[in-house]
C-alpha cells in the first residue's frame, strides 16, 4: 500500500479561473459585484431600480444566473443595458468558468461596474469565487431574522448585507435588530443596508456606496 | 446540492494525482470537511459513489475528516470552538476574530492498493 499525501483544495480549479476573471476585469477597469440570495429575495428588483437611479452616473451591465428560463435577462434588458443569461440547466450556482464564458457575449466597452446576479439559493453560490470585488447577500424581511444562524456560510463569505423589502416589515416575523446581531454574529465586519424597491428607501444610499467603489476604482 | 460538482472536483484532481495504470489502484481518499463549509458529509460520499463507477477506481472509498469551526480572538488570544459559525469569543464576547478553522473544503490523501 501507498499513500499519495497532497494538499489540495478542492475548489482550486474554481479559484484559478476566478483568478483569471479578476485579471481581465482589472485590464477592463471594471468592479463587479456578486449578488447572492435565495430565490424571491428582491436580486432583480433590486437591480432594475439600481439601473434606473445609476443612469448617466455609471454605465453597468449584467450577467443572469437561473435554473431555467431567461425571464430575468428579459426583464434587465427593458433597463438598456448590456445583459446575458446563463442558464445552468440544474446547475445550483454559478461557478467562475460559466462566468468566464459569458463574458464572450458581453460588451464592456465602457463599462464601469458589471453586477452577476447569481442563482437564487442560500448555500452553494457561497462557496464559489467568481472573480468578484465584493459579495452582497440581499435577506428579505419576509424570511425572518434567522437565516444567517442557519445559513453561516453566505454570511461569513459576503461583505455586504442588504435587507430588502424593509416596507413589510410590519406586517411580516422579523425583528430587524435580530437580523442585524444575527448576520453581525455570523460576521462582524458585514456592512449593511436597508432598502424597499416599493418605496425606494435606501437606494440612494446604496447607489452612492457603488458610485464611490467605481470612483475610487 | 453542490456536492455533485464538488465530487467531480474530487475525481479530477485523483486523476491529475495519480499515474494512468495506478489509478485502477486507488482505494481510499481522505476529504477534509470543515463544520461550516456548507457540504453535507453524508451527500458528498453518495455523490462520490455514483461517479466513480465511471472511473478505473471503481472501488475507492471516501473517508470525511470533520474540521471543527475556531475563532481566535484578537483581543484576549482565546480559541472558541463552535459548531455554528458564531464568530463571538466565548471568553470575552468581542466579535474581532479571525477564524482559523472550519471553512475548509480539502483533499488530503489519496491511498493507493
Amino acid at each position: 500500500m501507498s499513500v499519495i499525501t497532497i494538499e489540495r483544495k478542492i475548489l482550486e480549479k474554481n479559484y484559478e479561473i476566478a483568478n483569471e476573471n479578476r485579471k481581465f476585469f482589472k485590464s477592463k477597469k471594471l468592479k463587479v459585484i456578486n449578488i447572492l440570495s435565495s430565490p424571491g429575495s428582491g436580486k432583480t428588483s433590486i437591480l432594475e431600480k439600481l439601473i434606473e437611479e445609476l443612469k448617466g452616473k455609471i454605465k453597468i451591465a449584467v450577467i443572469e444566473g437561473d435554473v431555467q428560463t431567461d425571464f430575468d435577462a428579459q426583464r434587465i434588458e427593458k433597463c438598456k443595458v448590456p445583459v446575458v443569461q446563463i442558464v445552468t440547466n440544474g446547475g445550483c450556482h454559478l461557478d467562475a468558468g460559466l462566468v468566464r464564458d459569458a463574458l464572450k457575449n458581453l460588451n464592456l466597452d465602457g463599462i464601469d461596474l458589471l453586477i452577476i446576479e447569481n442563482v437564487g439559493n442560500l448555500v452553494c453560490p457561497a462557496g464559489y469565487d467568481l472573480g468578484e470585488d465584493f459579495k452582497i447577500v440581499i435577506h428579505s424581511t419576509t424570511e425572518g431574522d434567522d437565516k444567517p444562524l442557519k445559513y453561516p456560510k453566505m454570511f461569513i463569505n459576503s461583505q455586504i448585507l442588504i435587507i430588502n423589502k424593509i416596507d413589510l416589515l410590519e406586517y411580516v416575523n422579523c425583528n430587524i435588530e435580530e437580523l442585524k446581531k444575527n448576520a453581525l454574529a455570523i460576521n462582524p465586519k458585514l456592512r449593511i443596508f436597508e432598502t424597499s424597491c416599493f418605496t425606494g428607501q435606501g437606494m440612494s444610499q446604496l447607489c452612492e456606496w457603488l458610485i464611490q467603489l467605481v470612483i475610487n476604482n | 446540492m453542490h456536492e455533485l460538482s464538488i465530487s467531480q472536483n474530487i475525481i479530477e484532481i485523483i486523476k491529475e494525482n495519480v499515474t494512468e495504470n495506478e489509478l485502477s489502484k486507488v482505494n481510499k481518499v481522505i476529504i477534509e470537511i470543515g463544520e461550516v463549509s456548507g457540504i453535507l458529509p453524508d451527500s458528498l460520499i453518495f455523490c462520490f459513489d455514483i461517479m466513480k463507477l465511471d472511473t478505473p477506481f471503481s472501488s475507492a472509498k471516501m473517508e470525511i475528516k470533520n474540521i471543527p469551526f475556531v475563532v481566535l480572538c484578537n483581543k484576549c488570544k482565546t480559541e472558541t470552538k463552535n459548531t455554528t459559525g458564531i464568530r463571538i469569543c466565548e471568553k470575552c464576547g468581542n466579535t474581532d476574530t479571525e477564524i482559523i478553522s472550519g471553512t475548509e473544503m480539502k483533499i488530503t490523501e489519496i491511498e493507493l492498493n
